[in-house]
């Protein structure tokens, strides 16, 4: 038994939603009105949630974010442009309803796939950027999120731009069979030549960086952010707690497990990620966009 | 070419007595000089590797190690490698790389070990190493599919610039359990989830991931595996020497498109 277990890690999660809603259903509250916690507990007002970023008020958990919000907490105001924002899935392996399931999610989330890429600048710094969101079949990576990512970080080698990618998956998209493993190797190819081209990769590991993304270009940053207190892991938590037969402590595969174990440099919050993204890219010597007049318009 | 189905490949591979590295290896090279150690932690009886002669060339050969009995099985884990197991691979394909030598990776596991310590020592980031790391080796890199290739535990040894198949292997993103549990949540219909998961030789082929098929006896390996190793022989000593005579940054640019090229979209 091996990757068999991507997405349980997941199910997990939600079948605890579900425990939630039951609870919370029991005491007849409106859900859209609470936020609970689904690491520590904690019941808050969702509007407070809302105005702390997201973050558990309690625990520090940083809750899953959509793109739109994750780009409008990151980049300049406008200064997004997105790439191959038509881009969507076929179906390599014949899945039974997986293009069904694909224009249902579309047609729910708003988006094409599971990730959006394109260029921005952060507090003036221009840069790659990509957004996995979970919301779409779990960001798991299929052909779509392995080409984009790729083409992502060409466009960079080409441009001597730096990337930030902001990683969330259940790992590589079952339905499209072994496609979605070869997109490990694919984005972990373009990820090599943006390295040796001397360009700079940082990852920012969010909730949940699991599986086939764990184990290619999520490992690959220069730099390894992660939020604080989100799963990042490779196999899924079940699958472990089966082969060792006994249960696993809390903070497993956690940001913090991952960087007590020397596979993050930092643990950064929502609300100094940006200064802090803003940081490194100046110590790296990019240059502030607006600094340099008539070569901005090269995207 | 059999034309069993996937499912009766998957019984075929799972065969008491289907040849394993341990046989291939003595069997196919000569001078065989194991080594041990990833440098850094430890010594994974999941891999094997070391330098050997092919014909008269020197290669590095790396392979995951199935057990032939519970005993074996027990030292090699059962061939699900730990990251310091990935390490070791990665060390020795540099080594390779310094001295140019071919790197001939024999695959052959249910996936990539899924316990504590294995997350605690890296994982996901020794299998990221080595398939940025082997996609730029500047050496030759042939892969070849024994039995089961499972999931990023065996692309971890699959970044090549030529993968060959065993007739019945199985190469898959998901172990045929695991995609059953997830599918049905029933683990048990793994031989119906084989049918649909696409991950036969044939299949792979069609797909670009895989460019040689290497014919096993007629009702498998086990059934005649002299023959199972000439026929591996014979793809080796052919294939080697060809890539061997390339330019090495075309070999690169080659490999990197070899992966680049797969993926299914529209825009």
């Amino acid at each position: 038994m091996a990757l068999e277990d991507l997405f349980k890690v997941v199910k997990d999660r939600f079948k605890e939603d579900k425990k939630i809603e039951r609870k919370t259903d029991s005491v007849e509250i409106p859900k859209d009105l609470l936020f609970k916690c689904p690491r520590c507990g904690t019941i808050a007002y969702r509007e407070d949630f809302l105005k702390n970023k997201q973050v558990c008020s309690s625990c520090g958990y940083h809750a899953r974010i959509g793109y739109r919000e994750r780009l409008a907490m990151t980049a300049d105001a406008d200064s997004f442009v997105e790439f191959d924002a038509g881009m969507t899935s076929l179906n390599p392996i014949d899945f039974p309803g997986y293009e069904e399931k694909v224009a249902a999610l579309r047609e729910k989330c708003g988006m094409n796939e599971a990730v959006v890429t394109g260029t921005c600048r952060i507090r003036g710094y221009k840069t790659v950027i990509g957004i996995m969101d979970s919301n779409f079949m779990m960001a798991s990576m299929g052909s779509v999120v392995g080409e984009k990512i790729t083409r992502a970080f060409e466009y960079a080698t080409k441009n001597k731009m730096p990337v930030i990618l902001f990683t969330a998956s259940g790992g590589a998209r079952m339905q499209e069979g072994i496609v979605s493993l070869m997109q490990m190797a694919k984005t972990s190819g373009a990820i090599a030549r943006h390295n040796e081209a001397g360009q700079l990769y940082v990852t920012v590991m969010t909730d949940p960086t699991t599986g086939g993304v764990t184990a290619s270009f999520a490992s690959l940053g220069d730099i390894i952010i992660a939020e604080p207190k989100v799963l990042i892991g490779f196999a899924g938590r079940r699958v472990i707690q089966d082969t060792i037969r006994q249960q696993l402590p809390d903070d497993f595969q956690s940001a913090e497990f991952m960087l007590e174990n020397g596979f993050a440099d930092m643990i950064v919050d929502r609300k100094n990620m940006r200064s802090v993204l803003a940081k490194i890219l100046k110590m790296h010597n990019y240059i502030k966009a607006d600094k340099i007049p008539g070569k901005d318009e090269a995207v | 070419m059999s034309n069993l189905s996937a499912s009766e490949r998957l019984a075929v591979i799972r065969t008491k007595g289907r040849p394993t590295v341990m046989d291939y290896i003595p069997a196919v090279f000569n001078n065989f000089l194991e080594m041990h150690g990833d440098r850094f932690y430890g010594d994974d009886a999941a891999i094997i590797g070391g330098i050997a002669t092919l014909e008269s060339i020197p290669v590095t050969v790396i392979g995951q190690v199935k057990g032939r009995n519970l005993e074996e099985n027990k030292r090699t884990n059962f061939s699900m490698p730990h990251p310091e197991g990935y390490r070791k691979a990665l060390r020795l394909a540099k080594q390779a790389e310094k001295f140019h030598r071919p790197v001939i990776c024999l695959v052959d596991t249910p996936g990539a070990f899924c316990g504590v310590e294995a997350e605690k020592r890296g994982q996901g980031e020794a299998i990221a190493k080595n398939l940025m790391e082997f996609m730029t080796l500047r050496t030759p890199v042939i892969s070849v599919v024994l039995g089961e290739g499972g999931s990023g535990g065996a692309l971890a040894l699959a970044v090549c610039d030529e993968l060959a198949m065993l007739e019945n292997a199985l190469y898959s993103s998901i172990s045929p359990r695991g995609f059953a549990s997830i599918l049905w949540k029933d683990a048990s219909r793994e031989s119906e989830a084989a049918e649909l998961m696409r991950s036969t030789a044939e299949d792979l082929f069609k797909f670009g991931v895989c460019e040689k098929i290497i014919s096993e006896p007629a009702g498998g390996a086990h059934n005649d595996p002299e023959l199972m190793t000439a026929n591996l022989s014979e793809y080796l000593t052919e294939a080697v020497p060809r890539l061997m005579k390339k330019n090495i940054d075309e070999l690169l640019d080659e490999r990197y498109e070899k992966f680049r090229k797969i993926g299914m979209f529209s825009e």
